[in-house]
């Protein structure tokens, strides 16, 4: 019998095309997903490649030309690109539109096995299907368009296994928070994280797209879970899906790709799911983050050559050491993005938002990942619970998680939001400050003008009725 | 594509203090909106280096003693978050053509090698000693050997990790991999029959 090995492994080897001078292999990619901030310095052969637009695309209005010539340009150029290379385009106008990570599972173009490669880090969110998938830069952009491979170093597996049940009102995003809070920023440098576990295998597609799409803020390149019956049941009948017979096909070696039982790993950890609360950052890297109910850090109380770090992060973000978190002032709250922009996200906040209203002064946005979420969310009346609250209801697109639109912050404002990263500028303003929180926990913010425990803002009991 | 074999950096250093510098730090967002490389030197740290009314701040970068500084020497996690070609670019259009850090996150570092910027990093006491000695005499020259794997400055001689990929391609003058990945192409289209079954396409 053959040696077990981890999905990793049998991706990797199935994939290697040869072996470099210098030791590296070159790794065939199945898929190249591209946009336009990361491409237009680059494009030269396509194969195997789709395109949408999703970080400069204005969420408050398609008319074009944008007010932002440079942002227009970079819309033209990319449309250009396509149509000259014969690229799939997911345009405006084609009801496909929308982040690049929400687009390829969408469309069934995520698979099972296959190496997919981005020009953005969150590409890391594809491992929810069992894909190989991580962010390359502009060079390796073009090394793509000209080869489909790329040189690359093969990573250690570490596998994270979260067992038993989450509490009631922690989500997802507390999930892979809490893991990024253990593990640390740089924890996963020189890894690909294997998510397992209970807590996993209950997941849906969506919950697992959130929690791998944060891998690289841990410092992994690609994460990735098991594909199982729930990702099977996600793709079938996806317009890039195989059908009939292909299908079965597919599904019968999707399953003999994922990690075979025995394999060994670089590294095992173990997190019980009771111990995951609601998690909250209060500095500025995802890894500073505490529970809702913890208070922020004091420099006294870190570890000795953690100091200047949380120094410079309480310093940034302006709250008072050794005070609770909650409490603290929100002026924005920010929906959206590639972590938990999903229609999943939307029903669910909708559930607690209805018949609350956002608190006077907070301004609050809500940004459908894709054309797709925003249909199907007004299709459900969901844009109309968020519209009530108060929620500005926007078009899809990246917006406020990086700001290259014009959704920015302004000044030092604090926004409560469900992205992925709370640097220092990240949301537009040098001086804005972000606290990452899961979708209820900014529906809870919102709704109160504070960082709250949505489990007390909505009445959720903390414990699951046996 | 033959490119320079780079052997050793010679220079001297400016020292950025910090861990986890991301890469929206070292070239904030608004910045990406561009469709050439071209210009970005002058926009590397500009949030660190400069108000809200683009007045100088108090920052190694904009401190005369360091002008002409080619060495960058920085924390752990350097090049974290956005996978941004344009953060190494931005450094590299700045002058620099090296970074000492405790660690690198990986696609930053990638990026950076295959634009020749060599990256090595150092123990944290080795970090702290060149910063020391860097703040103390910013005219001290730096010497990365990258074949031994060591920086030098003045008595001090240090180890310094680069993955031996990244050692051979950047002294054999292959940092950027294109050429030989186009030699591969047979090989390839091999791959990509074996492969077939999971052709993407509607």
């Amino acid at each position: 019998m053959d040696r077990p090995r981890s999905l990793y492994e049998k991706v990797w080897q199935e994939h290697a095309v040869r072996t470099l001078r210098n030791g590296q292999t070159q790794l065939f990619i199945d898929t190249h997903l591209i946009h336009e901030v990361t491409s237009p310095q680059a494009f030269g052969m396509p194969e195997r490649t789709y395109a949408t637009v999703d970080h400069i695309v204005p969420t408050h209005t398609r008319l074009e030309p944008f007010e932002d010539a440079l942002a227009d340009e970079m819309i033209r150029e990319l449309r250009k690109n396509c149509a000259e290379n014969g690229i799939r385009f997911f345009d405006l106008d084609t009801g496909h539109q929308g982040i690049v990570h929400m687009v390829g599972p969408e469309q069934g173009i995520t698979q099972p096995g296959t190496t997919i490669a981005c020009g953005d880090s969150h590409t890391s969110t594809h491992g929810a299907f069992g894909a190989i998938a991580f962010g390359i830069g502009t060079s390796q952009v073009r090394d793509v368009l000209a080869t489909q491979t790329l040189a690359m170093n093969e990573l250690k597996v570490r596998r994270i296994e979260v067992n038993g049940r989450l509490r009631p009102g922690v989500y997802a995003k507390d999930v892979i928070l809490h893991i990024i809070r253990t593990l640390g920023v740089k924890g996963g440098l020189g890894y690909a994280y294997e998510y397992a576990g209970d807590v996993f295998d209950r997941m849906s597609m969506e919950e697992r797209m959130t929690v791998c799409n944060m891998s690289i803020e841990g410092g992994a390149r690609c994460g990735y879970v098991n594909p199982d019956d729930t990702t099977f049941a996600y793709l079938e009948g996806r317009p890039y899906a195989p059908r009939g017979s292909a299908w079965d096909e597919a599904v019968a070696r999707w399953r003999s790709l994922a990690s075979d039982p025995g394999c060994s790993y670089d590294d095992v950890v173990t997190i019980r799911a009771e111990d995951i609360p609601p998690t909250v950052t209060w500095g500025i890297n995802p890894g500073q983050a505490i529970s809702i109910e913890q208070n922020v850090p004091t420099v006294e109380g870190a570890a000795e050559g953690e100091r200047d770090s949380v120094a410079e992060a309480l310093a940034h973000m302006k709250l008072t050491p050794g005070a609770p978190i909650a409490g603290t002032k929100v002026d924005v709250a920010f929906f959206g993005s590639c972590t938990n922009g999903r229609l999943s996200d939307f029903v669910e906040a909708a559930r607690y938002l209805e018949g609350h209203r956002v608190h006077e002064g907070v301004h609050a946005i809500a940004v459908p990942g894709s054309q797709h979420v925003k249909a199907e969310c007004e299709r459900l009346g969901i844009d109309r619970v968020f519209k009530a609250a108060g929620f500005e209801w926007r078009d899809a697109g990246c917006s406020m998680c990086l700001a290259m639109n014009p959704d920015k912050l302004v000044g030092d404002q604090l926004c409560a939001s469900t992205s992925n990263r709370n640097f220092k500028g990240r949301q537009g303003s040098p001086t804005g400050r972000t606290v990452l929180m899961s979708p209820v926990m900014v529906a809870a913010a919102a709704v109160t003008g504070k960082v709250s425990d949505a489990r007390e803002v909505f009445g959720v009991a903390r414990e699951a009725v046996a | 594509m033959a490119l320079e074999k780079i052997r050793q950096i010679r220079g001297r250093a400016v020292p950025l203090p910090g861990d986890d510098i991301d890469t929206d730090r070292i070239i904030p967002a608004r910045y990406l909106k561009c469709v050439t490389f071209d210009g970005l030197g002058d926009a590397l740290f500009y949030d660190e280096r400069f108000d809200e009314h683009g007045e100088p701040k108090a920052q190694p970068l904009n401190d005369p003693r360091f002008e002409g500084a080619s060495i960058l020497i920085s924390g752990s996690n350097f090049g974290c978050g956005s996978s941004r070609e344009h953060a190494p670019q931005s450094i590299a259009r700045a002058g620099f053509r090296a970074v000492i850090a405790e660690s690198f996150a990986e696609i930053f570092f990638g990026n950076a090698t295959t634009l020749g910027l060599v990256c090595m990093a150092v123990a944290p006491d080795a970090r702290r000693a060149l910063t020391e000695a860097v703040r103390t005499d910013p005219g001290l020259e730096i010497e990365l050997d990258v074949e031994a794997g060591r920086v030098r400055a003045g008595e001090m001689e240090l180890d310094a990790l680069l993955p031996p990929s990244a050692r051979e391609a950047l002294l054999e003058g292959y940092w950027d991999p294109l050429g030989e990945l186009l030699e591969g192409v047979p090989e390839v289209q091999a791959v990509a029959e074996r492969l077939g079954h999971v052709a993407a396409g509607a």
